[in-house]
């Protein structure tokens, strides 16, 4: 039982990384926007499938196509927000929540059916050739490209706490989190801000998704889960910190994995909701929020 | 150079301006005076391009500032301190001068800039490291007007700045302003509950009634006015 539970555990601390990635850019464009993107998933699954053609098609390392993915997310980012959401942040606070949720639903189920359309609704995966690779840790085995995914989730994270920290486009944006109008005020650009937000989280979305392809599966469904996945990690983290984020994909990876270890399978899915429920009764400003 | 003529506001059906003018020249500190819910704030998010009026103009330099995004506006030369300060707590002080030279005409400036402005507040220099949230309202709102500061303003817009602070600390705070006004030349508009303090500092005032302008002149004219000294001076004033 004791191993069942560390292996368990391992694996709960791997795909927790992703998402810990998966809710940075929900995050980020959640405190920045204040605009709730319900697609934020089918955004991770298309990066999943540019990471996956570009596999199949071209023959790229899913790991090197991060440097294709993310950028081509960033530009579809920006072109979203300028189709779509930089409407709905004209309009006040709670305007802005419910109809970033029409939104944001409306092009999550267009996504779903084009990727349904385009790529069929077969469940895929990148394959490499060292993508079985296990390592054995103390008789716990470690898959590589998942370690590999978990390391890169970090590195990633860590690069856009730097950003935001020292970047100037960076503190614009925290600025704006914190009070668009001060910031305006002070001299910033808050739709300039509110548009790199937005562009810098799909760019996180393709880059979960890249990572989903190789160490996990992906399919043109698998959107709604992942928003829900990272919406409970936003809850549980709170917002203001990346850091504090991805520790709050940890969190929820673990508690999957012993809920499901202890309990049985099926109790993977609740754990998360208990989580989300129990964050908004006793601490509704999350764990890591200030 | 700041030309406010008949302005209108409102939020929703809510009247706020109903025909305001006033004029803010060249160096000039201008007390603007009146009740809470007289407009003053609206005044202020209308000339920081917050709030698009009704009706008027706002003109600034001779040109209008209609339709000018509130960045823009900073760009131009006009810099505000707003209402309860609206810093940003996370961030330390250091942060906030910089982000306070974000408008591209002010950047290039800033590490000299920076030293003006620490000169001017000594006190943020030692705590540039601090965020922002662990000063205390003083400390902020030197922080504040820092800030603004630091976007290298020809119009510098306060308001309220003595709110809720210490009497002592509204004198530095006040003696600040006038000695910015005096060496750097910016004209000042100052939104003030403390009527003598502000009258005692600016050149001329306005006291703005119920969206409209009730009385003008200069700050010793206002400061005789058996109309202000009842109002706002208090009873005793209205007498002696």
């Amino acid at each position: 039982m004791t191993a069942v539970l560390l292996q368990q555990l391992v694996l709960g601390v791997l795909i927790g990384g992703l998402y810990g990635l998966a809710a940075a850019g929900l995050s980020l464009v959640f405190g920045v926007l204040k605009v709730l993107n319900v697609a934020h998933g089918e955004l991770i699954m298309l990066g999943g499938y540019g990471a996956f053609w570009l596999f199949a098609l071209a023959g790229v390392d899913p790991f090197a196509a991060l440097g294709i993915v993310v950028p081509a997310a960033v530009v579809l980012g920006a072109l979203l927000y300028h189709g779509l959401f930089a409407w709905v942040v004209r309009a006040h606070a709670e305007t802005r929540i419910k109809n970033s949720l029409l939104i944001g639903f409306g092009l999550g189920l267009a996504l779903h059916a084009a990727a349904v359309l385009a790529f069929t609704a077969d469940e895929r995966s990148v394959t490499t050739e060292y993508g079985g690779r296990v390592l054995d840790v103390a008789g716990i085995s470690v898959p590589v490209v998942r370690l590999a995914s978990l390391v890169l989730a970090l590195g990633i994270t860590g690069a856009l706490h730097l950003l935001l920290a020292r970047w100037k486009w960076g503190r614009a944006i925290r600025a704006t989190a914190e009070d668009w109008e001060a910031a305006a005020m002070t001299g910033i650009d808050v739709r300039r801000a509110y548009l790199l937000a937005f562009a810098i989280g799909t760019g996180l979305a393709g880059a979960a998704g890249t990572l989903v392809s190789v160490g996990y599966s992906i399919s043109p469904s698998i959107g709604l889960e992942w928003t829900l996945k990272a919406l409970i990690v936003v809850v549980l983290a709170g917002l203001g910190s990346m850091l504090g984020t991805f520790v709050g994909g940890l969190v929820l990876g673990v508690a999957e994995a012993v809920s499901a270890t202890v309990f049985g399978g099926p109790y993977r899915e609740v754990v998360g909701l208990l989580i989300f429920f129990l964050v908004l009764v006793a601490r509704p400003q999350g764990l890591f929020s200030r | 150079m700041l030309e406010v003529d008949g302005l209108e506001a409102a939020y929703g059906a809510f009247p706020a301006l109903a025909g305001v003018t006033l004029r803010v020249g060249a160096g000039e500190i201008v007390a603007l005076l009146g009740p809470n819910g007289a407009g003053k704030t609206t005044l202020i998010r209308c000339i920081a391009g917050l709030l698009p009026p009704r009706a008027g103009a706002v003109r600034w330099q001779g040109r209008s500032l209609a339709g000018a995004a509130p960045h823009a506006v900073v760009e131009r030369g006009i810099a505000i301190v707003p209402e309860g300060r609206r810093l940003f707590g996370s961030m330390t002080v250091e942060e906030h001068l910089d982000l306070g030279a974000f408008a591209p005409r002010a950047r290039p400036e800033r590490a000299r800039r920076r030293e003006q402005v620490y000169a001017v507040f000594p006190m943020l220099r030692e705590r540039r490291r601090q965020v922002v949230r662990a000063l205390s309202g003083g400390q902020q709102q030197m922080v504040a007007i820092a800030r603004a500061l630091m976007a290298v303003p020809r119009l510098l817009a306060l308001d309220e700045p003595s709110l809720g602070l210490a009497p002592r600390v509204v004198d530095s705070i006040l003696a600040v302003l006038g000695e910015i006004n005096r060496t750097a030349g910016v004209s000042i508009l100052l939104v003030e509950q403390n009527v003598h303090a502000a009258l005692a500092l600016a050149h001329r005032g306005y006291v703005l009634e119920s969206g409209r302008v009730a009385g003008e002149g200069t700050a010793a004219a206002l400061l005789a006015d058996p109309h202000v000294r009842q109002a706002y001076l208090g009873p005793l004033a209205a007498r002696a």
